[in-house]
């Protein structure tokens, strides 16, 4: 096949980046995180923290967790240096 | 120095992969490949990484994965480095592998590939056991704890392998904790912008391995440094920097919190201390002998 070009993604298989590569994960949640606005200080350590990549961080804004893949972990909370993140049982906010 | 500010809101380590909650790996990793960025290629041998890496047709990276068998990764790592070299192309070619990976089943080929200096940053996560295969004992496994082959706990004293990896006289090696974030980033970006073999061993606290809370990861990973049981240092051009810790903690406070290390008795927490102590000791003649080396180049 000299001179011909291969395309060799064509012939492999390979995966790409995707998120919730093993489903919604904040199903696997027991305890939710929920910020206490008055108490945070918006210094991002939770954003840093956190081991899924789950809060977002908004310049000026106090985070937002996406609890679509939120494992509840609690690694936030236990992070905060304002201890701004209160960790509630789940079952509450479902039955709400 | 690496500030909050100047890190990217780029994620390559996409939310929603098959970590355990808390995991110290997952940390650990996020951050590495934010300082990294996407001018990276990773090659892994089985590992939790691989396992939480996903399933075809999903990957939970956001950057190129080969995903190499048991033991092999540091001699696939070698061929990239050197196709990219005749491309040339400067990418950051990273082997991430675990404890066991590096210290056990990999260990002659990461000696092979650092005695040659291939061009390649090495990153070992350390959670101190076999993790995914339902924690079973490795070489770096601390003396005294509890794994799945070691019921009783271990009676062997962990394997010092940022040590071992500093006597092949590699461009750089250091060590850095999930508790030091800024630290463990700023040691990324050094390694990143040196070339020759680079190795960064980092001590990531693992929730279900270690039978601790899950939120606990990072702090762990300070607890442990802040004892004294994972010293922080760097070796560069043989000179090793020891990062001192004012006021040590009896190594007790890092114990208590795990299940792995329950029952231990008061004689061996006597053995820990003191060795822990000696071992500390021999870090700072290391480094107050390696300040006068200065190795030809
Ligand atoms: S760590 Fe706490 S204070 Fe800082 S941004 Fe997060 S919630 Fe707010
Ligand atoms: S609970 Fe855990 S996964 Fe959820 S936002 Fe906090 S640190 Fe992230």
């Amino acid at each position: 096949m000299a001179g011909q070009k291969t395309k060799i993604f064509d012939y492999t298989a390979y995966s790409l980046p995707t998120e919730g590569s093993a489903g919604f994960t904040g199903s696997w949640r027991s305890k939710r995180p929920v910020i206490v606005d008055a108490k945070c200080t918006k210094c991002n350590l939770c954003w840093l923290y956190c081991p899924e990549g789950t809060i977002i961080r908004v310049k000026g804004k106090i985070p937002i967790i996406d609890l679509t893949y939120c494992k509840g972990c609690g690694v936030c909370a236990n992070e905060c240096p304002s201890k701004a993140i209160n960790m509630e049982d789940e079952s509450k906010w479902l039955s709400k | 120095m690496v500030t909050i500010n100047e890190l990217t809101d780029d994620e390559f380590l996409l939310k929603g992969n098959s970590s355990c909650a808390g995991c110290g790996a997952t940390m650990a990793i996020r951050w590495v490949l934010k300082i990294l960025g996407k001018n990276t290629v990773l090659v892994m041998p089985a590992g939790c990484v691989s396992v939480f890496q996903g399933m075809f047709p999903a990957s939970a990276f956001g950057v190129p994965v080969i995903d190499s068998s048991f033991g092999a990764q540091s001699s696939i790592s070698a061929g990239l480095a050197a196709a990219y070299k005749v491309k040339g192309k400067k990418i950051n070619i990273v082997t991430l592998a675990g404890d066991g990976g590096t210290g056990d089943i990999g260990l002659h080929a990461v000696s092979a590939a650092a005695e040659r200096g291939d061009d390649v940053l090495y990153i070992c996560y350390d959670n101190e056991a076999y993790m995914n295969t339902g924690v079973q004992r490795s070489s770096l496994t601390p003396y005294g704890a509890k794994t799945g082959t070691n019921p009783e706990g271990k009676m062997e004293w962990k394997k010092n392998l940022p040590l071992i990896m500093a006597a092949h006289n590699i461009t750089y090696v250091a060590t850095a904790s999930v508790g030091f974030p800024f630290d463990l980033m700023r040691k990324v970006k050094k390694a990143a912008s040196l070339s020759g073999f680079r190795y960064i061993h980092i001590l990531t606290p693992c929730p279900p391995g270690w039978g601790t809370a899950e939120n606990l990861a990072a702090e762990l990973g300070r607890l442990a440094v802040r004892c004294g049981i994972f010293p922080l240092f760097e070796v560069e051009k043989g000179k090793l920097t020891l990062h001192k810790v004012s006021s040590r903690l009896p190594v007790s406070k890092y114990f208590e919190v795990q299940r792995r290390f329950e029952g231990l008795t008061e004689e061996q927490l006597k053995y820990i201390q003191s060795r822990v102590d000696e071992e500390l000791a021999y870090l700072e003649q290391l480094e107050k002998i390696t300040s006068k080396v200065s190795k030809a180049e």
